[in-house]
């Protein structure tokens, strides 16, 4: 399988400073690949080099092997929900037609991505009257128009209400099962747990991750088994003599460190300890992304002293 | 291959789905006719009181057309908004995203609102110059008078051209204020006032309005080296360097 986006050495600066630093990665088609940094990290700079609005300062970026500008129709081959600007004095069927003139693709299909979208209803309205939500729908709208086989969302949830969340996550995996590229931005490490099933983390410019979510959760977090006991003292001697290292949560509750569900279980019986639970408890996207950005924050803050 | 009919039909559906490209037409056409039909009805009423002189240099051709140099304002405000709100709406970025070889793209907008502009600055130099002549009644010239042909092709050239000029100006700035802001005092003001102070004058007359709009009257107007087509030369050169500039500020900065 060959990587649908390419990007290699990607470096961008604006005057002094640097947004994106030599950053390599690929996106492989048939799943969603998140983008995760936090704000300021170059996510969008980088989503801009791809479709060619941003000139890198160094390095390159290939969709489909090829310079976005070296695309026929590049609509036909990627499709890209970045900040979502319409001309405020057109209507939301016009806004799309030009477009879809654009690359010689049929006005039908304009009829088939309102429909999609969910914005039939509002074909006819000035772009003026949309709400930040319907805006982002006809961004989707616009990003599927040349039913391309790579898409690019730039923090695709911003300003939908709850039900347009679950549609857009529906959506993406949908695409994505069908055997497309689904490359996704996101500040929220939460949203990408729900959708994502690849993850791309960069912080300050740089990549800090390229691996799957499980991988990345794993590698990145502390997992424990959580015991809640009305007799914790009891419990903490009965662990620390089988030699399983133990500290005390927040709540009172005890959390064994490198050790399986099964051995305290087993454990617990033996001494005749009461518990009202015992469960293995692995730490969220969101704690892995912290421990990891805030890693390169101080490594950051390391190199300039 | 580059798509260039594909481009250009994205250019042409833009400018044609948005009002303020009829309000601005529209206010060319009848900005020039507004001024045109009045002028030449005064010019009609007051020619005999007119002596020898005056009646040898009475323009009936300048004097019509010198109305549509209001009107073009209005056209030039066109060019500029085809090509600013690209940017001041953000949509310069699915534009791109859809045409993104910065050339192809550049060339079919200028293209698209060059020949709209075309268009617009022939049905507006012909009814200006119809309605004047109208009003002149016995006064009036013809179509095969001496220089009226050359003053009615020059004139859709000179419209034509400003609005092309103030379409790469505008690729430059990017903005509508700051564009319209240095046209306007320099077609309005400047060009009036610097050719009014003596040696200055001598270089208000290269500016792009001043040397195009000679070949909209019979005489050379002012105190000019220039006269009707080595004028509409000089808007020429002006032309192709905004133009120029344009395709560079397209082509290198980022959208």
């Amino acid at each position: 399988m060959s990587a649908a986006i390419e990007v290699r050495r990607l470096t961008k600066r604006y005057g002094r400073t640097t947004a994106v630093d030599g950053l390599s990665f690929e996106v492989q088609p048939g799943r969603v690949t998140g983008f995760l940094g936090p704000n300021g990290a170059g996510k969008s700079t980088t989503m801009r080099a791809i479709v060619g609005l941003d000139r890198p300062t160094d390095g390159e970026v290939l969709v489909a092997g090829r310079r976005y500008e070296q695309l026929e129709q590049p609509l036909r081959h990627v499709g890209a929900l970045l900040d979502v600007s319409v001309h405020t004095g057109r209507t939301v069927r016009a806004h799309l037609t030009g477009l879809a003139r654009s690359n010689r693709i049929p006005d039908a299909r304009v009829g088939e991505v309102l429909d999609l979208v969910g914005l039939t209803d509002v074909a006819g309205k000035r772009a003026k009257g949309l709400s930040l939500g319907m805006a982002q729908r006809l961004g989707v709208a616009a990003a599927l128009l040349g039913d391309p086989q790579v898409l690019l969302l730039d923090e695709p949830v911003n300003g939908l209400d709850p039900e347009g969340i679950l549609w857009i996550r529906a959506l993406m995996k949908r695409l994505a099962a069908e055997g497309r590229t689904v490359f996704v931005s996101s500040h929220l490490m939460s949203e990408m747990a729900l959708t994502a099933d690849h993850l791309i983390v960069i912080g300050q410019g740089r990549l800090l991750a390229d691996s799957s979510v499980t991988e990345f959760v794993s590698r990145n977090s502390r997992s424990f088994i959580l015991i809640r006991t009305p007799e914790p003292e009891k419990a903490r001697d009965a662990l620390a003599g089988a030699g399983i290292e133990v500290v005390t949560g927040a709540d009172g509750t005890l959390e064994a460190l490198d050790t399986t569900l099964e051995t305290v279980g087993a454990l617990v019986a033996r001494h005749q300890i009461t518990v009202y639970e015992i469960s293995p408890q692995v730490a969220s996207l969101e704690e892995a992304f912290m421990q990891l950005t805030s890693d390169a924050v101080d490594y950051r803050a390391k190199q300039e002293v | 291959m580059a798509d260039f009919g594909a481009a250009l039909s994205f250019e042409w559906y833009k400018i044609r789905t948005v009002r303020s490209t009829f309000w601005n037409i529209g206010a060319f056409l009848a900005v020039s006719l507004a001024l045109a039909v009045p002028s030449g009805w005064y010019l009609h009423k007051t020619y005999a009181d007119l002596d020898a002189a005056e009646r040898a240099a009475f323009d009936p051709i300048g004097s019509g057309l010198s109305s549509v140099r209001l009107g073009l304002l209005a056209l030039v405000i066109f060019g500029v908004l085809t090509v600013t709100t690209e940017y001041t709406s953000g949509t310069i970025r699915s534009s791109l995203a859809a045409v993104p070889r910065r050339g192809l793209f550049y060339a079919s907008k200028v293209a698209a609102g060059s020949l709209v502009a075309l268009a617009a600055s022939t049905v507006v130099v012909i009814a200006t110059f119809a309605a004047t002549q109208f009003m002149l009644g016995e006064h009036a010239v013809g179509l095969s008078d001496d220089g009226v042909l050359r003053a009615i092709l020059g004139g859709i050239v000179y419209t034509t051209l400003l609005c092309v000029f103030a379409m790469g100006l505008a690729a430059v700035l990017r903005s509508s204020a700051l564009t319209i802001g240095l046209l306007f005092p320099l077609f309005f003001m400047v060009s009036t006032i610097l050719a009014n102070i003596p040696t200055v004058g001598k270089a208000a007359q290269f500016l792009p309005d001043v040397a195009g709009g000679q070949i909209l009257y019979r005489e050379p107007q002012g105190d000019t080296i220039l006269n009707g087509w080595t004028g509409l030369a000089v808007l020429v050169a002006w032309t192709v360097a905004a133009l120029a500039a344009g395709y560079l500020a397209v082509r290198r900065r980022d959208a």
